[in-house]
């Protein structure tokens, strides 16, 4: 192993810089060390303007979520020794979806707005409290415990595909922080929250991309709540809105092709008669091809009859 | 200049039920200053549980065993009264805590789940998975959001306003902004945690840097027990990050160099199950006899025999901090620990409702109030039991919130004093003006190192007349710094240094704390003085800040139900 690491790191002071750029450190590697050890050594022994968070170093106050090479992480409980394996050097950018403050640090204002839209406290019967505890059973506990454990670090949302495009989004933390008092046996409010994660920006906003379950340093799963919210949602026969449209229509559209059409999923589940709702969609739709995520024309894949026959098999097994 | 009628600094356990008892009835304008986000307070990092006596697991607990089981693990230096009050209130607590939404684990028929743990003879600590302490940190905050209190996060507490024993307010300094500005309010509560960051080797989080007390002891009130600080057994070796006790519960061997399971030469019978302060104390004396790992001061955990499925059934974080801080498998290799700063028994002197007095007849400084890890009613006395603490945080916060409340609803309107912000702004001016050579980083470790090595685990005479020395010297070299960022956006530097000054006060406070008190008990272990010694010894220490540093008092301990025996398990 080399005897120095290079860190790249984002630089960027509004009171002095007209815009961002890199700087490069040396970093004498030891092994066992991680990249906020790193960025520590750099800060204490070379540039004391070096500028981040961090506290518990040990992944549970969520201060400390940047961008590594590309994908958002907790710097403290990652080895350097893991980066690079894959690079040479260490590349550290502050989150994504995130106004940056000032170097790696981020304004997560927007991460507190959108869990202040969710009611992210328990609503129970208040009025007939119990001298004790609520009863729950240790299945119901089950039910919330893994959505519990966020550590509201926000290195969900800095790679989620659907907040990139439409600000709306509330977000895979926010959304799991919902599932976790939506779904508390305790709850006496679940049609209520169900009902308004099902507006614009809620459950059925969520691209599927699984990048947060991915990046998640906890058990979380984000992703995984949305599609508990939105079964929760359809079991309970809700609501008839663009989401429910959407999950129906997005089965359809994929057994035609074998490829989901991003072009007409939209006009399907908007409607072709709701204009206002079109008109909305048109930026998130042009973004998204701009972005490469939606080809103008919608290719087919080979064995369509293939999927279509496994579709069958599934539904009759349901 | 801004108003508010209770201001708490800290949002950790403590401060959060502060702020919100405070403003339960909606009749003050109360405000949580903190210098991290709240659900970043270290607060969150607890794993084990939260110690109550309501007998779900076992009917025959009740507060008076909790309350035993309390004082003699404090080696009978708590306050007994304290404890009761502690003890007694922990069900409220609790089950208030469950009616906000608290996740915890739960037995079969519905009721909370209690486990046992290290020197409770009941299990009486309820439990979420091994993330308790994240679990009420967020439950709590989530009823903050709901009680729309409000939060100035990322402001950093210098100075705390004391003119003639009444307190008038904060000065805090904005992060985001780099703006000093002065807080008036009628009661002030300081909930500011712990402060083991003075030690190299710590399960504590960066931002445990003590800072309350010294603003405090720099305000004129003394600071109680500083010399009792817990080490805990399994720190990781190099950071102190905390390897949970359930590894040496689910049978871990601990190995020196020669691989020897050393705990059968200090406790046979238990062995690697021994109370925490047993094990510490053998740990340092291996490493201190030369059988370290490779001469280094560690000694190995190891897990290997328990097999790959038992490890991730039952220890999967064990697995994962291995890795993920060691870069080591512990499947196939030992894990290197060391005993690691863990708990701070000293704090700012309180009486039952929380108000802080400055000596033995009971003195008041109107309006201030302390809670949590930053306090010392002595419930934990010489060493806390684990899982007292949460506890503590929860039950004394909202005592303090609650008498807060009551005074700020009586106190007159004081006009503030014209000089409140006259020496935050010196110290803030001072600093980000200072080009001398000597790094922070560098005074930093050196202090930590030193603290560790002679006012550590154990201590003697020598010891610590040396680290007197080094504090002398590194508060010295303190005033020739210097800082690079003069920046007014989040300057991060100028924090670590105002850190750094506070750690260098009190630092000096625990090693003569230690160097006078010529006993042994719980936490504060003397090598030239192995006993404990009730004759001289049984009362609280006292450390008022003076021209040329701290003058000391002692004061005696509340004695109500349980004389001193001898500490056995
Ligand atoms: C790894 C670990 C595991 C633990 N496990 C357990 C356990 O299982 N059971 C148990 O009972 N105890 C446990 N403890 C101890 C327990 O967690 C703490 O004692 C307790 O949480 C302290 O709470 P607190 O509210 O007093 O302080 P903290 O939660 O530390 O909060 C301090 C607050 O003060 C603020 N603050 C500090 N200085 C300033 C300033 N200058 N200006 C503004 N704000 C400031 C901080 O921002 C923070 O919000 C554990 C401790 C550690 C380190
Ligand atoms: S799965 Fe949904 S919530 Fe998660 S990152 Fe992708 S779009 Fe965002
Ligand atoms: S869901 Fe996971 S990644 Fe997102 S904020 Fe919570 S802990 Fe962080
Ligand atoms: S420093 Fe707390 S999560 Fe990384």
């Amino acid at each position: 192993m080399a005897e120095h690491t290079t860190f790249k790191v984002f630089r960027y002071n509004p009171e002095t810089d007209s815009k961002p750029y890199f700087q490069s450190y040396q970093v004498p590697l030891q092994g066992g060390k991680t990249v906020l050890d790193g960025l520590n050594e750099i800060k204490g022994q070379q540039d004391g303007t070096l500028t981040y968070r961090m506290s518990c170093r040990s992944a549970i106050c969520g201060s400390c979520g940047m961008v590594v090479n590309g994908h958002s992480k907790l710097v403290c409980r990652l080895q350097i020794a893991e980066v690079l394996k894959n690079f040479d050097e260490v590349v550290i950018e502050p989150m994504r979806n995130f106004e940056v403050i000032r170097d790696l640090v981020v304004n997560m204002d927007r991460f507190w707005d959108k869990m202040d839209k969710v009611t992210p406290w328990l609503v129970a019967d208040e009025e007939n409290v119990p001298a004790t505890e609520r009863l729950q059973s240790p299945a119901d506990f089950n039910v919330i415990r893994d959505a519990s454990s966020c550590i509201m670090c926000g290195v969900c949302l800095s790679d989620c595909t659907s907040l990139e495009v439409d600000s709306n989004f509330l977000g895979p933390a926010a959304l799991a922080k919902a599932f976790r008092m939506a779904a508390d046996s305790r709850s006496v409010d679940r049609e209520e929250r169900l009902l308004e994660l099902s507006k614009e920006g809620g459950v059925w906003d969520c691209a599927r991309c699984y990048e947060c379950v991915q990046v998640c340093p906890k058990y979380v799963a984000p992703m995984e709540t949305i599609m508990k919210l939105r079964e929760m949602t359809l079991k309970a026969d809700l609501v008839d809105n663009r989401g429910t449209r959407h999950v129906e229509h997005f089965t359809e559209l994929v057994l035609d092709s074998g490829i989901l059409d991003e072009r007409r999923l939209p006009m399907k589940t908007v409607g072709l008669t709701d204009l206002k709702g079109m008109l909305h969609m048109a930026p998130t739709g042009l973004r998204m091809m701009l972005k490469g995520k939606m080809p103008l024309i919608h290719p087919h894949i080979k064995d369509v009859d293939e999927l279509q026959r496994i579709a069958h098999k599934v539904e009759e097994s349901k | 200049m801004r108003v508010h009628d209770v201001v708490v600094v800290g949002s950790g356990l403590a401060g959060m039920e502060a702020a919100l008892r405070a403003s339960q009835d909606g009749e003050l304008d109360v405000a949580i200053v903190s210098k991290v986000f709240p659900t970043r307070s270290h607060s969150g990092a607890a794993q084990g549980g939260i110690a109550c006596a309501i007998g779900n697991q076992d009917p025959e607990d009740n507060w008076e065993v909790h309350m035993f089981d309390t004082v003699k693990g404090g080696d009978y230096l708590v306050d007994q009264d304290a404890a009761e009050l502690m003890c007694k209130k922990a069900p409220e607590i609790i089950y208030e805590l469950e009616h906000m939404g608290l996740v915890f684990n739960r037995l079969p028929d519905g009721r909370m789940a209690q486990r046992s743990f290290g020197g409770h003879s009941k299990p009486r600590a309820c439990f979420a998975a091994d993330w308790t302490g994240h679990a009420i940190l967020h439950t709590l905050f989530e009823i903050v959001l709901k009680r729309k209190v409000k939060v100035y996060s990322e402001w950093y507490v210098t100075s705390l306003i004391v003119r003639d024993h009444t307190c008038h307010g904060v000065v805090a300094y904005d992060i985001m902004r780099g703006a000093l500005e002065v807080f008036k309010a009628r009661a002030v509560i300081f909930c500011t945690g712990g402060y083991g960051r003075a030690y190299k080797i710590t399960s504590n989080a960066h931002a445990n840097t003590g800072d309350g007390l010294s603003i405090a002891y720099r305000a004129g009130i003394p600071l109680e027990d500083m010399e009792f600080v817990q080490f805990h057994p399994t720190g990781l070796y190099g950071s102190g990050i905390l390897l949970t006790e359930g590894a040496r519960g689910e049978g871990a061997y601990l190995l020196n160099n020669d691989g020897e399971r050393f705990m059968k030469k200090y406790a046979p019978e238990r062995m690697e199950l021994g109370p925490r302060d047993i094990v510490a104390r053998a740990e340092q004396q291996e490493i201190d006899e030369g059988r370290g790992i490779n001469g280094k001061t560690c000694v190995n955990v190891d897990i290997r025999h328990l097999g790959k499925e038992r490890i991730m059934e039952r220890l999967p974080q064990v697995r994962d901090l291995a890795w993920d801080f060691l870069g080591l498998d512990c499947f196939s290799e030992c894990i290197p620990i060391q005993p690691t700063a863990h708990y701070s028994m000293g704090g700012i002197p309180v009486n039952l409702d929380c108000e802080c007095v400055i000596d033995d007849k009971g003195t008041k400084i109107d309006g201030f109030y302390a809670a949590g890890e930053c306090s010392c009613v002595s419930v934990h006395g010489a060493n806390r039991l684990g899982t007292n603490s949460l506890l503590e945080a929860c039950a004394m916060g909202a005592i303090a919130g609650t008498s807060a409340a009551k005074y700020a609803k009586s106190a007159p309107d004081l006009s503030l004093p014209d000089d409140a912000d006259v020496e935050a702004k010196r110290e803030i001016d001072w600093l980000l003006n200072a080009r001398g050579s000597v790094k922070i980083a560098d005074l930093g470790d050196e202090l930590q190192r030193t603290m560790m090595d002679d006012c550590g685990v154990f201590r003697t005479e020598a010891q610590l007349k040396r680290q007197y020395d080094v504090v002398k010297n590194l508060q010295q070299r303190f005033q020739s710094i210097g800082l690079s960022d003069r920046s007014k956006t989040f300057n991060t530097e100028l924090l670590g240094a105002l850190e750094l000054s506070h750690l260098l006060d009190f630092a000096e406070v625990i090693v003569l704390g230690a160097l006078n008190r010529t006993e042994s008990r719980g936490g504060h272990s003397r090598k030239d003085h192995p006993k404990r010694d009730d004759a001289n010894w049984l009362k609280h220490t006292l450390a008022y800040k003076d021209v040329d540093g701290p003058r000391f008092a002692y004061k005696p301990v509340t004695i109500t139900r349980f004389q001193p025996q001898e500490r056995k398990y």
